[in-house]
């Protein structure tokens, strides 16, 4: 085969879905981590088909990115084999990376060449003749939207664009396979959407076969077929909607005019047969272990249509055994909490950084006790207007109180009554458990007697005690993530701030962690959280949609849902909203 | 996909690579800034700022007991170019002079200076200089004994006395005849220069290329890892090689260094140490995979053994044996040999050969082993 010949595009017929594009026999790979050799994959077998779109999917360090490294021939495995197109990924790595397309996790973008240069660049390494690239960089700038952008550095487009300047790049010889790494991570709704379009296109009119890998569980149910992997294991394989098909009877919903929703969940979670419970907007989510309904005293109870997400956590239950999923959330609310109290408040809030606005005139009130959640992709400002929230950023313009403080003039006083868990959850690596908790608990002055009540608390409260003396960087995110948490209540703040908290971890490990801020809040700590999972968004009393600096809209959850209501869309899901809410945006900023 | 057409678009794929580093090269502010900046900087620093030379030396002379002939002496220190005499009237007013670091050395003549200088084996004068910089201390107390000398002996030749010395010192400074520190240390800063582009600037730009994780997105595309590492040696030879042109023009034109060799001697040694330090660039860039990693292994490895060990600023020869020994694994050492050599005596052969043989020994160990080290693998 000639590089010319690739061009051509392959007919559907002539690559029928039997045939096998990538097979994965008994592969295990281990890291060197210091010391020791972590296994991240274990014995995993699995085909993917020509010409469908198979979703490897699970969490962080789940082995996905081995996996893909692997096929790409960028690895090679301990044991076990891989087959691309017929070629052995490890023997023949370079005949493989001449019929491939890959995308790694962030692009592989050239930031400081332009669009253009970027796409001549790949045209060059892949072989791409003269003669056809302009015919192939029209098409693939058409199907990216870039037309307008060529001259423009990579490095200042927006993620979306990145991403799908990425996937021109990583398409620009005709690829008979093409490898996404986690394409779309931190980019908006909208460009989520976008690539899936191109990616079916690829695969309805040229026949490419795709394997994409994704955390995200909803993604899943795009895919043809999905590969589900934890921990390094093969979880299960097949249809998504056949493996949604075998949760059929056992999703339910559940709603009740009188109970508190938190009150609710914690509820249906103490049912008996109850293996899942999720609030949803105003009303909670179950998975059941049969197909038996759950029985609560005072709610409705309506059969639900299965999702993907209730059937990962039913294979998780199943391999983890039945850990109890939702801690007590029911506590008795603290007297003291004045619900109507506003403790965050902000008004025209801005920051400029140069003449670029990263939060632009933004305000809202946030009471005590309130969930409050602002969502939206990456570059949205979310982490811009937390800094500032937190004092560690000045404003450019307008005033913001936390805590009964000007953040202008006393934000040590106000930094004293707030907590703050950052994305990549600030531990010292290298040190344990404990002593984390004993330094995070020293930088706000607690010692002595104080001190040490307040880290017996924090490890029994969040199930430390047992690993108290463990290296904390060699734990588990969601353990990673727990200890974090336990470090930033170490002084009792009253408002907690929650930076993309659970980006990358489990979905059991998300649900512990919710219904551990959903006790907080019962006890009258106020929280505000940062997310780019739309799904999230629906586990907070009330919502702001950011885009580009701005305040799209506010309200509950519901609400947000309500105002996307179609003919067409008589229940639309939170991502429904947020792109219309973006489209809607778009074309004012356009008019 | 046959193996003939990797071959085939072999030269597309290069062609690729190394016009995006020429654009990348261009667009960096850091990378102009290593290349071209720092070079001039360096030598307006060591050409008009550092000088090794010795003049005007501040001096303390005491004359405990004023004469003729002690006047006829300080008079003779007093016109010297290499001191800056102050007169003062009895040693502890010196001493203290001296622990104030006004000066640097003390001339005592004594009470009964005039007697001793008229007995055979009479020692009329002391010299006490500070010893903390050893260097400085060396070159005073010879520039102290020879203007002692030179004053004897004009005593001696006015007054028809022969002066009993049983060898006469004639001296003659060969290559750098006017004994200017520029001379030598121009030349070398070639091989700093040099150093900075081929192993800093290089090992910095590929584990950029790890961090960005743009490594992994050429690593899959159908090069090869000789295509990669040629990718990485062309761009950054050729800005070497404008960074030696900017640097032995400045030395020429700008600082007056003689050249006493020919040009192409120099630029054929040039080129060869320049793959040297690419050699060492590539091979820092296999194990460090982080900017910050890179920039301090090749800082530690290469930059700073440069400086210390080539004999660029500090003689090799009077060095302990074990650092002599490990000057041997200095690649600037070989280097700064020929450098020093063609720009002040010439084509001396007999000391170019046996350097250029050690760089090509050692680029063909850094160059083999970054070979056999990288793998078009992750790990």
């Amino acid at each position: 085969m000639t590089a010319a010949d690739t061009l051509t595009a392959v007919s559907p017929a002539a690559s029928s879905p039997d045939r096998i594009a990538l097979e994965v026999s008994g592969i295990s790979k281990r890291f060197h981590v210091g010391p020791r050799r972590v296994p991240a994959l274990q014995n995993v077998s699995f085909r993917v088909r020509q010409g469908v779109v198979t979703g490897l999917v699970g969490p962080d360090a789940a082995g996905k990115t081995t996996l893909m490294r692997l096929a790409a021939g960028l690895l090679v495995p301990d044991a076990g084999r891989i087959s691309v197109l017929g070629m052995d990924a490890t023997t023949q790595s370079l005949d493989v990376q001449g019929a491939i397309g890959y995308m790694p996790q962030r692009f592989g973008l050239y930031e400081d060449l332009t669009v253009q240069e970027n796409l001549d660049l790949y045209a060059d390494l892949q072989g791409v003749p003269e003669a056809s690239r302009a015919a192939r960089y029209a098409e693939l700038m058409h199907m990216a939207g870039l037309e307008r952008f060529t001259r423009r550095l990579a490095g200042k487009l927006s993620g979306g664009m990145k991403q799908k300047l990425g996937l021109a790049c990583a398409l620009v010889r005709q690829p008979s396979l093409l490898l996404l790494d986690e394409p779309t991570v931190g980019v908006d709704p909208l460009s989520r959407r976008e690539l899936w379009d191109i990616v079916y296109r690829l695969v309805s009119e040229q026949g490419t076969s795709v394997l994409l890998s994704t955390a995200y569980l909803d993604e899943a149910e795009r895919c043809n077929e999905v590969v589900l992997l934890h921990e390094g294991k093969l979880l299960d394989q097949g249809d998504p909607a056949g493996l949604c098909e075998t949760m059929r009877g056992r999703s339910y919903e559940i709603s009740s005019a009188g109970i508190d929703k938190r009150a609710l969940q914690s509820r249906v979670a103490q049912t008996p047969g109850v293996i899942d419970a999720l609030i949803l907007g105003e009303r909670v989510r179950a998975v059941t272990r049969d197909q038996t309904p759950p029985v609560i005293s005072g709610a409705e109870v309506t059969a639900a249509e299965p999702r993907f997400e209730d059937c990962f956590v039913a294979l998780l239950k199943q391999k983890t055994g039945d850990a109890q999923i939702a801690r007590t959330a029911e506590r008795p609310l603290s007297t003291d909490t004045d619900r109507s109290r506003t403790v965050i408040e902000v008004s025209n809030l801005q920051r400029r950084f140069g003449n670029f606005y990263a939060v632009n005139n933004i305000s809202f009130a946030v009471r005590q006790g309130e969930v409050f959640g602002l969502l939206g992709a990456n570059g949205a400002g979310k982490s811009t207007t937390f800094r500032m929230l937190c004092g560690l950023l000045p404003p450019s313009g307008g005033t913001l109180r936390v805590a009964g403080a000007d953040l202008r003039h006393a934000a040590a006083t106000a930094r004293e009554r707030i907590g703050y868990m950052s994305q990549k959850f600030s531990l010292y690596g290298n040190l344990s458990v404990a002593e984390n908790l004993r330094f995070f608990g020293s930088v706000y002055g607690l010692s002595g007697k104080r001190g040490a009540e307040r880290i017996a608390w924090a490890l029994e409260e969040f199930e430390l005690t047992g690993i108290a003396g463990f290296t904390s960087g060699e734990l588990s995110l969601g353990y990673k993530q727990r200890l974090a948490l336990a470090c930033s209540l170490m002084h009792r703040p009253e408002i907690l701030f929650l930076d993309e908290p659970t980006s990358g971890v489990d979905p059991l490990a998300r649900r512990e962690f919710w219904s551990r801020i959903n006790s907080l809040a019962a006890q009258g700590v106020t929280v505000m959280v940062t997310t780019h999972f739309m799904e999230e968004a629906e586990y907070c009393d009330r919502i702001a949609i950011m885009a580009a600096g701005e305040i799209l809209t506010m309200g509950t959850p519901g609400s947000i849902k309500q105002q996307a209501r179609t003919e067409q869309q008589p229940d639309p899901t939170m991502e429904d909203a947020f792109v219309e809410l973006i489209l809607a945006h778009e074309k004012q900023v356009a008019a | 996909m046959s193996r003939d057409t990797h071959a085939g678009s072999s030269r597309m794929r290069l062609r690729g690579l190394i016009r995006k580093e020429f654009l990348q090269i261009m667009r960096d502010p850091s990378s102009i800034a290593i290349a071209f900046l720092m070079p001039v900087f360096l030598l307006l620093l060591f050409g008009y700022g550092v000088s090794l030379d010795s003049e005007h030396v501040p001096v303390a002379l005491v004359v405990e007991q004023p004469g003729v002939d002690a006047a006829e002496f300080a008079a003779a220190f007093h016109q010297s170019r290499y001191f800056e005499t102050a007169v003062y009237p009895s040693t502890k007013d010196a001493e203290q002079a001296m622990m104030a670091g006004r000066v640097n050395a003390i001339v005592v003549l004594r009470q009964d200076f005039a007697q001793q200088l008229r007995r055979k084996d009479g020692a009329p004068i002391q010299l006490i200089v500070n010893g903390v910089d050893a260097n400085t201390a060396r070159i005073v107390s010879g520039y102290v004994q020879g203007a002692w000398g030179k004053w004897l002996e004009h005593y001696a030749l006015q007054r028809g006395l022969q002066l009993e010395v049983p060898v006469q010192m004639e001296q003659r400074v060969w290559f750098n005849s006017e004994l200017r520190s520029r001379n030598f240390l121009v030349p070398g800063l070639v091989a700093i220069i040099m150093t900075l582009i081929g192993a800093l600037l290089t090992a910095m730009v590929m584990a950029r290329e790890w961090e960005r994780g743009t490594m992994e997105a050429l690593l899959v595309t159908p090069l090869s890892m000789s295509e990669v590492i040629i990718g990485k040696l062309v761009p950054y030879f050729i800005l070497g090689m404008g960074g030696l042109v900017l640097a032995v023009g400045m030395a020429l034109f700008l600082f007056e260094v003689p050249l006493r060799g020919s040009l192409w001697v120099l630029f054929a040694a040039s080129a060869l140490f320049l793959v040297t330090a690419l050699g060492m660039g590539l091979l820092i860039s296999t194990v460090a995979r982080s900017q910050f990693v890179a920039g301090m292994v090749a800082l530690i490895a290469t930059f700073l053994p440069a400086f210390l060990l080539s004999g660029f600023i500090f003689d090799i020869g009077s060095m302990p044996g074990v650092v002599q020994a490990i000057t041997h694994l200095i690649a600037a050492r070989y280097y700064v040999a020929i450098l020093q050599t063609v720009f002040l005596a010439g084509n001396v052969w007999s000391v170019i050969l046996p350097n250029v043989l050690g760089l090509v020994i050692l680029a063909s160990v850094f160059l083999g082993v970054t070979w056999r080290k990288s793998r078009k693998r992750l790990e």
